[in-house]
């Protein structure tokens, strides 16, 4: 994984910190040219991996990447599944079946209708793979060494104690797309403890991790506990917790930590994505760990 | 450990089995609901107790506390039942298409002493409960006008398929989306009384309004204007903006900012003359789990504590949901007068 990663919630309007921000947002990305140029900015500061969500949008990003391969030959995706305010709206106005019968592809749910009444399938997993497939089909060409379950998703799972579901998830992704399975969550210290129990060693946990402990749920001690005791591999997101804080503190905050692997960030312009980025670059240089951790990884490869 | 139940396991019902399913106080001893899909699924892999019969479940469970999560119809029938039975009720808003009905639900959990709330979680996000320190300390002064506007992007075709879309069972944009902001109002402002004017709109929905505009007072004579529409696809999700202007001072306030502007330089140390801008990351408390919005937590975890007798039962109880179904009542007669 690269040091520092690009993200998309400035693209569609997700903004933590500020309803009206996000409504600004929304205007100012309403082309895929303006998406494609804010990713370009990003590739000049030398951050190679943008980490979306399966955004009906990201599909045509995904068709100018795939058509420029000089220019993107570097280029990786971390695809978070699902876009949940897809389901989310459907589910509200379709209900739960109506919302089934037209996402999962095929005629699987066709094939559960007849003459009107239900013949309910009980292979939910197979149900789980086909939603997986349907999202994955976006990024066909494109390189997507790590696909993340999305946290509302992720949590959800947590806390209904469904292990077999996670696991599950995590082998398809393995087998079927050769990549790394990756979890975002707002419960970082109970997900691992969740992951561990369903067999899952030292995961890859995108999580918010701030130094104002904003949406690091159990506390920050807690957090800062794992990081410093177990194995895992973080990826710390709403460092700056939601646009809000100054970046330097912030940032120092965050690369002070042990075993934060990646930092990911989004941004719309020009300056604030080289502000941040130049800003993560001068305090991993004072930071030897970082450097001996880069180096290993450049020998890896 | 409180034992608790969930009847209605659609969206909002899941939502809450999961933040139940975490909470350490908490142990899930059954979900009711009539669709297999969803109980098969429970079952295999949450290992939940599930039954087709919520009836059923209770006498086979014997929960201590339930989470009702139905279309609103059902509210006042599965309620009575519950509290009939000694159970602590947690229900979805809004809290009964009847407001006599609600009286007699309020009457009864009283009487029998069980713990009762209703699912209006503006009330746990910091922007809100800020605003409310803000109006009770007097730092706006008297309170002039307000306004509540709310926008999200429930329907934005002519194609409905579920309850939401038939008034008889509850649906509409006023109960589903309008009842929180004049929950809010309420909280916030005053207890509205008096409507001087509604209309409710169809844009998408043959059988139920998609906007609704109202012109309202509250009990100690305060104006305000309500501006909710669930068809306006340039919103993200459900967005509701509240503002309130009085003799000192305004409060702009979203489930993300609150924006405060003071005439004069208060004797509260924390505000200043002039804007103050306080974000959602400043306000928020942390919670032991999250899922959506550190309010869905932390309003079944207060519900918990009522339960166990940690804190009073007096936000959103029954009394306050039945003031709002009072205020959704006046706008919806309004119309047909």
């Amino acid at each position: 994984m690269e040091r520092i990663l690009f993200g998309d919630n400035q693209f569609f309007g997700v903004n933590h910190s500020s309803d009206e921000k996000s409504r600004a947002q929304a205007i100012q990305f309403k082309e895929d040219a303006t998406i494609l140029k804010t990713l370009d900015y990003a590739i000049d500061e030398g951050v190679n991996t943008f980490m979306c969500t399966t955004h009906d949008r990201i599909s045509a990003i995904c068709d100018a990447i795939r058509s420029n391969t000089i220019k993107y030959h570097n280029f990786k995706i971390y695809p978070c599944l699902p876009y949940a305010h897809k389901y989310a709206n459907a589910v509200t106005e379709l209900g739960l079946l109506g919302t089934l019968k037209q996402y999962v592809p095929g005629n699987f749910f066709g094939s559960l209708f007849r003459g009107g009444v239900a013949i309910v399938s009980k292979d939910y997993i197979a149900m789980m793979k086909l939603l997986v497939d349907a999202e994955m089909k976006m990024f066909k060409g494109i390189p997507t060494p790590v696909i993340f379950l999305q946290n509302v998703i992720t949590d959800l799972l947590l806390g209904l104690g469904m292990k077999d579901v996670i696991k599950a998830y995590h082998q398809y992704i393995i087998s079927e797309y050769n990549a790394e399975p990756g979890y975002i969550t707002m419960n970082m210290p109970k997900l691992l403890d969740f992951l561990n129990a369903a067999g899952i060693e030292n995961p890859i946990i995108c999580t918010s991790i701030n130094v104002d402990g904003f949406r690091m749920s159990g506390g920050k001690e807690a957090y800062e506990k794992v990081l410093r005791e177990r194995e895992l591999r973080v990826i710390a997101m709403q460092v700056l917790s939601g646009g809000a804080k100054k970046p330097k503190e912030a940032i120092s905050y965050v690369c002070g930590l042990p075993n934060i692997k990646s930092i990911l960030f989004g941004a719309s312009s020009k300056a604030n994505i080289r502000e941040t980025v130049s800003i993560i670059r001068d305090y991993d240089l004072d930071d030897e760990n970082v450097i001996m951790e880069e180096y290993n990884h450049i020998k890896i490869y | 450990m409180i034992r608790v139940a969930l009847i209605g396991a659609g969206k909002m019902g899941i939502s809450h089995l999961s933040i139940l399913g975490a909470h350490p106080q908490v142990e899930v001893v059954g979900v009711a609901d009539n669709a297999h899909l969803v109980t098969d699924f429970l079952e295999k892999y949450a290992q939940y107790r599930c039954f087709a019969d919520y009836n059923k479940m209770i006498e086979v469970t014997k929960p201590d506390a339930v989470v009702v999560a139905v279309p609103t119809k059902l509210h006042s029938l599965f309620v009575w039942n519950l509290l009939k039975n000694g159970i602590h009720v947690f229900v979805e808003k809004p809290f009964c298409l009847d407001v006599d009905e609600g009286l007699g639900l309020i009457e009864m959990a009283r009487t029998r002493n069980l713990v009762n709330q209703v699912g209006y979680h503006n009330k746990f996000i910091g922007t809100f409960t800020e605003a409310k320190k803000i109006i009770d300390t007097g730092l706006i002064g008297k309170i002039q006008h307000f306004t509540a506007d709310m926008n999200g992007p429930v329907f934005i075709r002519s194609k409905q398929q579920n309850w939401r879309s038939k008034e008889d069972e509850g649906g509409g944009c006023l109960l589903d989306y309008a009842a929180h902001s004049i929950d809010l109002i309420n909280y916030l402002v005053a207890p509205i009384d008096k409507v001087h004017g509604s209309m409710l709109k169809q844009y998408y929905n043959a059988n139920v309004e998609d906007g609704v505009y109202a012109l309202l007072e509250t009990k100690n004579h305060i104006s305000g204007v309500l501006n909710v529409n669930w068809s306006d696809e340039t919103y993200r999700k459900m967005a509701t903006t509240i503002t309130i202007i009085g003799t000192k001072g305004k409060i702009i306030v979203d489930t993300t900012e609150l924006k405060l502007y003071l005439k004069e330089t208060p004797h509260h140390l924390k505000y200043s003359k002039g804007w103050n801008l306080i974000q959602i990351n400043e306000l928020s408390e942390s919670v032991d789990y999250y899922l959506r919005g550190e309010e869905y937590s932390a309003q079944l975890d207060y519900f918990i504590k009522a339960v166990n007798g940690d804190v009073p039962n007096n936000i959103n109880n029954f009394e306050s949901a039945n003031q709002t179904d009072r205020v959704i009542d006046l706008i919806r007669n309004f119309k047909t007068n």
